[in-house]
């Protein structure tokens, strides 16, 4: 379940960008630092309940990445408070952390931990996740002898290899040939009947209505709509010129 | 049934220095694959593969030997008090650089996902702690081959090495963090170790500088005290004394204390960064 009591996310951006410790100095000494403040999140209060497939729509640069941010942990909101009980896994950063040197087998494990699993987890899921990935023999080669799609598949295998109980998806999903995206739709669909929250970025409006209940639209980093996903994008769709 | 999730409340976080011990510690995996990562890597396209690390200091003390000895004449099995200085230089000036290249690096991925943002100084101490290790070898060889057998003292080296390590760990943290908001901060710092070093008895006999003078070049060198834990037990082949060990202590504790201070306190803007 995921609560967020009046979040706020604020940027403090320089007026102009200083690029060096000298420049900073210098500007410091002169006492000429002057910030504006930019509010990604304002005011988000949302309750997602277990199990739920929630929608996120927006424009670019509306807020999306930053909730989401702020729900896998990554930014500590500036204001309110999130609350969330259960793993997070977010599918947004595939093959995370992947060397090319290291074969595919070493970066399992090294994109595994990265996103929070023990040696153990790993290992007992290895079998699984390179079957998944379905690379044969280059699993033991190293990752710069891949094609991207390869990696691709590699990076989306160890992220799906734990069914977590809130599960971010960034319109990340177009990875692979047909075959391998029916694999993945299946798992992430059976993660779904097995009780894991989604919350699904996406400007596919269709798609928002086909596997989404609730949805919330976001617009200068606050919510303009929240609720059904019918009234969501109606009133979406009605901003549009 | 009846397992307890973990739930995540940002209200309820404790203080930032105790929130990213609790989770380096919980990603200790990861940092074991960050440093089995830095050291395969480093072998794994070159054709000496681990053997380069040897000779790399090594080559260094051939060269300042053949260059220095007849300088430094009065110094005994100089290959020895140069080598065991290196060595520990060479650990700080490459863990401390290393932490900060790290979290540059490591800094992308932090916009994406959520790590512990200490893992990547600790793995760098951890790299070059194996780096260390791996440089006893060839030293050892080299005590040998002058003549300067090692003594029963040498059991007390795993204190000094992790002196060091605090203490490098430590400085990682403040400069990384420091440079996490300025590119050029990273080549500051270089200009730094460099005339750093050549602050630190590691070419030259302490003899060199005059002794008035003495007492504060050495006594205000951090790096002055933890050296001389490293090198005391190999060359001289006696313990350090007891104030010395405290001393080194101290400085190790307290860098260590500062750095994880500082870099906790700003970690949570590194995701903020723009």
């Amino acid at each position: 379940m995921i609560r967020l009591e009046q979040v706020g996310v604020r940027y403090r951006v320089p007026h102009e960008r200083i690029d060096t410790f000298k420049e900073y100095a210098i500007r410091r000494l002169r006492g000429r630092i002057s910030h504006h403040e930019f509010w990604a999140l304002r005011d988000i209060s949302l309750q997602i309940e277990q199990g739920e497939v929630f929608g996120v729509i927006g424009r670019n640069g509306a807020g999306k990445s930053t909730l989401l941010k702020v729900i896998s942990r990554v930014l500590h909101p500036t204001h309110g408070r999130v609350w969330i009980r259960g793993t997070v896994a977010p599918l947004l950063e595939l093959g995370a952390g992947f060397h090319p040197e290291l074969t595919g087998l070493e970066n399992v494990f090294l994109n595994g931990t990265l996103l929070g699993r023990s040696q153990r987890e790993i290992t007992e899921r290895l079998d699984s996740i390179v079957e998944f990935a379905g690379l044969g023999d280059f699993i033991e080669a190293p990752i710069r002898t891949y094609s991207s799609g390869m990696v691709a598949r590699l990076g989306f295998a160890v992220a799906m290899a734990w069914k977590p109980d809130v599960l971010l998806l960034d319109e990340v999903l177009a990875v692979g040939d047909a075959a391998f995206q029916s694999k993945c739709t299946e798992r992430i669909r059976s993660y779904r009947e097995g009780g894991t929250t989604v919350l699904f970025v996406t400007h596919d409006l269709g798609a928002l209505q086909t596997l989404c209940q609730r949805a919330i639209w976001i617009d200068h980093g606050e919510i303009q709509c929240i609720g059904p996903t019918a009234e969501v994008v109606s009133a979406y769709a009605q901003s549009r010129p | 049934m009846g397992e307890t999730l973990a739930i995540y409340d940002s209200d309820r976080r404790p203080s930032p220095m105790v929130e990213e011990f609790i989770q380096a510690v919980r990603y200790r995996d990861l940092i074991r694959q960050l440093v089995r990562r830095d050291v395969l890597t480093r072998y794994k396209r070159s054709v000496l593969g681990v053997a380069w690390t040897m000779l790399t200091p090594l080559g260094m003390m051939l060269v300042l030997t053949i260059v220095f000895s007849n300088l430094f004449q009065t110094t005994r099995a100089y290959p020895v008090y140069l080598l065991s200085g290196i060595i520990a230089w060479t650990f700080l000036s490459q863990t401390t650089t290393s932490a900060m290249s790290q979290l540059t690096w490591g800094g992308i991925l932090l916009h994406r996902i959520y790590l512990p943002r200490t893992t990547f100084a600790i793995a760098s101490v951890g790299t070059g702690l194996v780096n260390l290790l791996l440089s006893l070898v060839p030293f050892g060889l080299v005590m040998a081959i002058t003549g300067n057998p090692l003594r029963p003292a040498a059991v007390l080296l795993p204190v000094s090495i992790l002196l060091l390590a605090l203490f490098a760990l430590g400085l990682g943290l403040l400069v990384s963090s420091l440079a996490a908001y300025f590119p050029d901060i990273a080549e500051m710092y270089q200009i730094l170790l460099l005339g750093w070093m050549y602050l630190t008895p590691i070419i030259y006999p302490e003899s060199i500088i005059p002794a008035a003078q003495r007492w504060w070049i050495l006594g205000l060198n951090p790096m002055y005290h933890l050296l001389q834990m490293f090198r005391l037990p190999l060359y001289e082949g006696h313990w350090p004394s007891l104030e010395r060990l405290a001393l080194a202590a101290a400085i190790a504790v307290v860098m260590f204390v500062i750095g994880w201070i500082v870099f906790t306190n700003r970690a949570d803007e590194f995701a903020y960064r723009v």
